[in-house]
């Protein structure tokens, strides 16, 4: 039962990563994007590419996936960040599902349905982060998070996060009072896709494989329901939407009553909390987060 | 291509665009009078073709292919009709019309929900695999100058023709389908000029959802019934519709068959395999998109300020 | 000195001839009115001045630098401020933030060189930045007299004071021009001399000022020169007196007599 609530603070973590980027992306930049699974994807296999095929530690390969996701997110958001939030939304999933179907079917790089397995284990100056022991993973995993929390945090509160939110509230005056709204757009998307291509190697190093399959629609959409459960444009509330959203995943696991509760609940769940957290709490569990400014000497 | 290898892929693109075309109305109706998409239009054609499915089954019994069976067919097309409609007002009723005044994200999140709920849920009550719908009828098919169609085809077609000429006639001809255009092109006068805008919204909502059961039933004679099946055929025709200019009837007409062409011809001329043919309807909603994403017919939206 | 002036500046949609070789000069440190009955192609113009819009022929020289079809965000860097005519602030953000937004740029050696290098900068040195940016919002809103109210949401102000906040938005970006899209619209007498003696101020700060407006007594009173558009062209120039008569002017207001 532990080693289960272990299973899913590990997930926790995964998706807490993809929920900090898709926060900078909706619940900063006020775009809907449906981007995670792909960027997801991308991210995993490239660190089980990179590490089966050419032997990189893992180490190595976590720079990869985030430059590689971060590329594609360069390739995606340039000529889909001019559309409207309804159209980026279908264009982007969209994009979610070419890149499955591309894993699927280019069996040279990605052996196709079946995935790459046996992808080598984490190490830390020798010592093997051996995800069956979920501890140490635990660690380097909380420790990625926290790293991503602070440096998302830090940016939110910079006079880059102001324009980010500005572009958001109305991109008409925003450009009227000097910011480059291509950029910024472009920017936020780069950096949800980055980090989002870091949980991917996570993933890997996790599961120790990777198939397709894992990195559908659905991915998306869970990333999406954390970041509206617990506020968009709240870092904190984007990691503890991700709690949520896992221990209502692994409800049934949990509880033991996987043979009463059937494999669609957590999705039809999913989808009420949507609904209902628009109609009811559009701000989330805890809101957008306020800033506290001061001047020069300390006073507000 | 020779000749009849021509008229054949034509009839073939016809017909699969005449569902996209069905499918595609309800979302370019919806758009044009909340500029809003609603995601989850593709699964209320998923439940029409259950629905179908069910009362088809249950009225025809195990008669055996006549009369009765395309009587019973029909039948239970316009139930589904008639339920679909409700289900699609009750939807908009429940999900999106709270949300009206509310920043412009929050309703496509509930539809995304919408969907999810609807999908999944359809894959609890009724299991994730696929259901046969039989034919109400003999579908071998007729072979006219080399080129073959089935009966099937024929159906879709007719059926397509008359939905679409019905729709036009109702929104060009009756006040109802005025009041629609008025509250489509400017809602806060539609509404000082008296006309019951919530109406005409749900009425909206029910005569899409009531065609996107009639292209659910049609496809589902084809392929099967399944709880995902309203997700990829959704996503095509609302790339109809965008092709043909989302809030445009016509539009979204024309659009559905451009698109049932395109998928037709794409397959038979570049020889895609069947396993990216979905990517098509991609390609082409990433090239609207980007070299003309107000659609063919459209109008370029520019916002004033 | 002249400070902006459009050439022959045309802005055609499809048939429609929005703004129709205008020749629009504004002269450095005097309020300039742009007035026009409505449809006269006031805000186009604007728009096409300040990068929102690109003219279909003719220039815009601003400076002595050509400006014509450069985005908005270039304009804005290059000294031109502007309001709008339905306000547009940033709702979710407080007072306080919005005027910080006209900050935005306002960091590092240059505006428009090397941003990206100094985006990284700005993450560094973050609180210092952030201490210095805060200050000088809160000295414009102090201008307003708005700092008590500095950490509002924008959406929760007064109608008044959000056309007030615009503003100073647009002065925190220190603007060598800055142009009001009918900043009184909507404003009772008191608030409209209020603003008025505001609109001077600016004058006094240095900054050359245009005002698209329909309250005469406003403009009549406060502007030191008058351009009028009709049907996108521009059918009078001269101060507030030599308007008042001109014939044209008073017919295309009131019509001719019969």
């Amino acid at each position: 039962m532990w080693n289960f609530f272990l299973l899913i603070l590990i997930y926790t973590g995964i998706y807490a990563l993809m929920a900090l980027g898709q926060n900078i992306i909706t619940g900063y930049g006020g775009m809907l994007s449906l981007t995670q699974a792909g960027f997801f994807a991308i991210g995993s296999y490239a660190t089980a590419i990179l590490a089966t095929r050419y032997g990189w530690s893992f180490w190595a390969t976590l720079p990869a996936a985030a430059l590689f996701s971060a590329f594609f997110g360069l390739l995606i958001g340039l000529p889909t960040l001019r559309l409207k939030g309804d159209y980026l939304a279908i264009a982007t999933l969209g994009f979610g599902e070419i890149v499955r179907n591309v894993l699927n079917n280019w069996d040279s790089l990605t052996n196709g349905p079946m995935g790459i397995q046996k992808i080598p284990m984490i190490t830390i100056f020798g010592f093997v982060v051996n995800p069956y022991k979920k501890y140490a993973f635990l660690v380097v995993l909380s420790l990625a998070v926290l790293v991503a929390y602070l440096l998302f945090q830090r940016l939110a509160r910079s006079r880059m996060g102001r324009a980010l939110a500005a572009v958001r509230e109305d991109e008409i005056a925003a450009q009227s009072m000097g910011i480059n709204i291509t950029k910024y757009k472009v920017y936020a998307f780069i950096l949800g896709a980055s980090v989002a291509g870091v949980a991917g190697s996570f993933q890997a190093a996790f599961t120790l494989s990777v198939s397709p399959g894992t990195y559908t629609f659905m991915v998306s959409v869970m990333v999406l329901c954390m970041v509206v459960l617990g506020g968009m444009g709240n870092f904190k509330a984007s990691i503890l939407g991700a709690f949520i959203i896992q221990l209502i995943s692994y409800l049934p696991q949990l509880t033991g009553l996987t043979a009463v509760i059937p494999p669609q609940f957590k999705q039809i769940l999913f989808g009420l909390i949507l609904v209902i957290m628009m109609i009811w709490r559009p701000q989330g569990l805890l809101g957008r987060e306020q800033i506290t400014y001061r001047k020069k000497g300390g006073k507000r | 291509m020779g000749i009849a290898e021509f008229f054949q892929h034509l009839m073939n693109g016809l017909t699969l665009g005449g569902i996209y075309a069905l499918i595609a109305l309800g979302y370019t109706m919806v758009y044009g009078i909340l500029k809003f998409i609603n995601f989850a239009h593709g699964d209320v054609l998923m439940a029409g073709a259950f629905i179908g499915l069910f009362v088809f089954d249950w009225l025809r019994g195990s008669a055996p292919l006549g009369a009765w069976t395309i009587i019973s067919f029909f039948l239970a097309m316009i139930v589904s009709m008639g339920l679909s409609a409700l289900l699609g007002v009750f939807i908009e009723r429940v999900a999106y019309r709270p949300l009206r005044q509310a920043t412009r994200l929050a309703p496509l999140l509930s539809a995304i929900g919408v969907s999810f709920i609807l999908s999944n849920g359809a894959a609890w009550a009724f299991g994730t695999r696929s259901r046969k719908f039989n034919y109400p009828f003999d579908n071998t098919p007729i072979t006219i100058a080399q080129v073959v169609i089935t009966p099937h085809q024929i159906l879709i077609l007719v059926v397509s023709l008359v939905m679409m000429i019905a729709l036009r006639l109702f929104v060009n001809r009756t006040r109802m389908g005025k009041a629609m255009r008025a509250t489509s092109l400017d809602q806060p006068t539609a509404m000082l000029m008296g006309i019951n805008v919530d109406r005409v919204i749900s009425l909206t909502f029910a005569i899409g959802s009531a065609l996107a059961a009639v292209g659910g039933i049609l496809i589902a004679l084809d392929f099967k019934v399944y709880a995902s099946m309203g997700t990829m055929t959704g996503l095509k025709a609302f790339v109809a519709a965008v092709v043909g200019g989302i809030g445009n009837i016509s539009g979204a007409m024309f659009g559905g068959i451009l698109l049932g062409l395109l998928e037709t011809f794409g397959v038979a001329i570049f020889g895609i395999p069947t396993g990216l043919k979905d990517t098509i309807a991609f390609g082409v909603l990433i090239l609207i998109l980007l070299i003309r994403p107000e659609g063919l017919f459209g109008k370029v939206e520019k916002e004033k300020v | 000195m002249t400070l902006l002036e459009t050439l022959d500046l045309t802005r055609a949609y499809g048939g429609v001839v929005a703004v129709n070789k205008v020749n629009f000069s504004v002269e450095e440190g005097l309020i300039t009115g742009l007035i026009g009955p409505n449809g006269a192609g006031k805000t186009t113009l604007f728009n096409n001045i300040t990068g929102l819009d690109v003219p279909t022929h003719g220039r815009v020289i601003f400076a002595g630098r050509d400006i014509t079809g450069s985005p908005a965000h270039k304009i804005c860097r290059m000294g031109i401020a502007r309001t709008f005519q339905n306000i547009r602030l940033f709702k979710d953000l407080t007072v306080v933030e919005n005027v910080m937004i006209g900050r935005h740029f306002k960091t590092g050696k240059s505006e428009t060189k090397g941003r990206f290098l100094n985006a990284f900068n700005s993450y560094i040195r973050l609180h210092q930045e952030e201490e210095e940016i805060y200050e000088r919002a809160c000295e414009w809103l102090e201008f307003f007299d708005m700092e008590g109210m500095k950490d509002e949401l924008a959406k929760n102000l007064p109608y008044g004071k959000q056309r007030e906040l615009e503003i100073a938005r647009a002065l925190a970006t220190d603007p060598k021009l800055l142009f009001l899209d009918e900043p009184a619209a909507g404003m009772n007498p008191q608030e409209t001399d209020h603003l008025m003696t505001i609109i001077r101020k600016i004058r006094d700060l240095d900054i050359t000022v245009v005002l698209i407006e329909h309250d005469m007594k406003l403009v009549m009173s406060i502007c030191d020169t008058i351009t009028v558009l009709n049907y996108g062209q521009k059918l009078a120039e001269g101060t507030p007196y030599e308007i008042r008569r001109n014939q044209d002017v008073i017919e295309a207001y009131l019509g001719k007599e019969e």
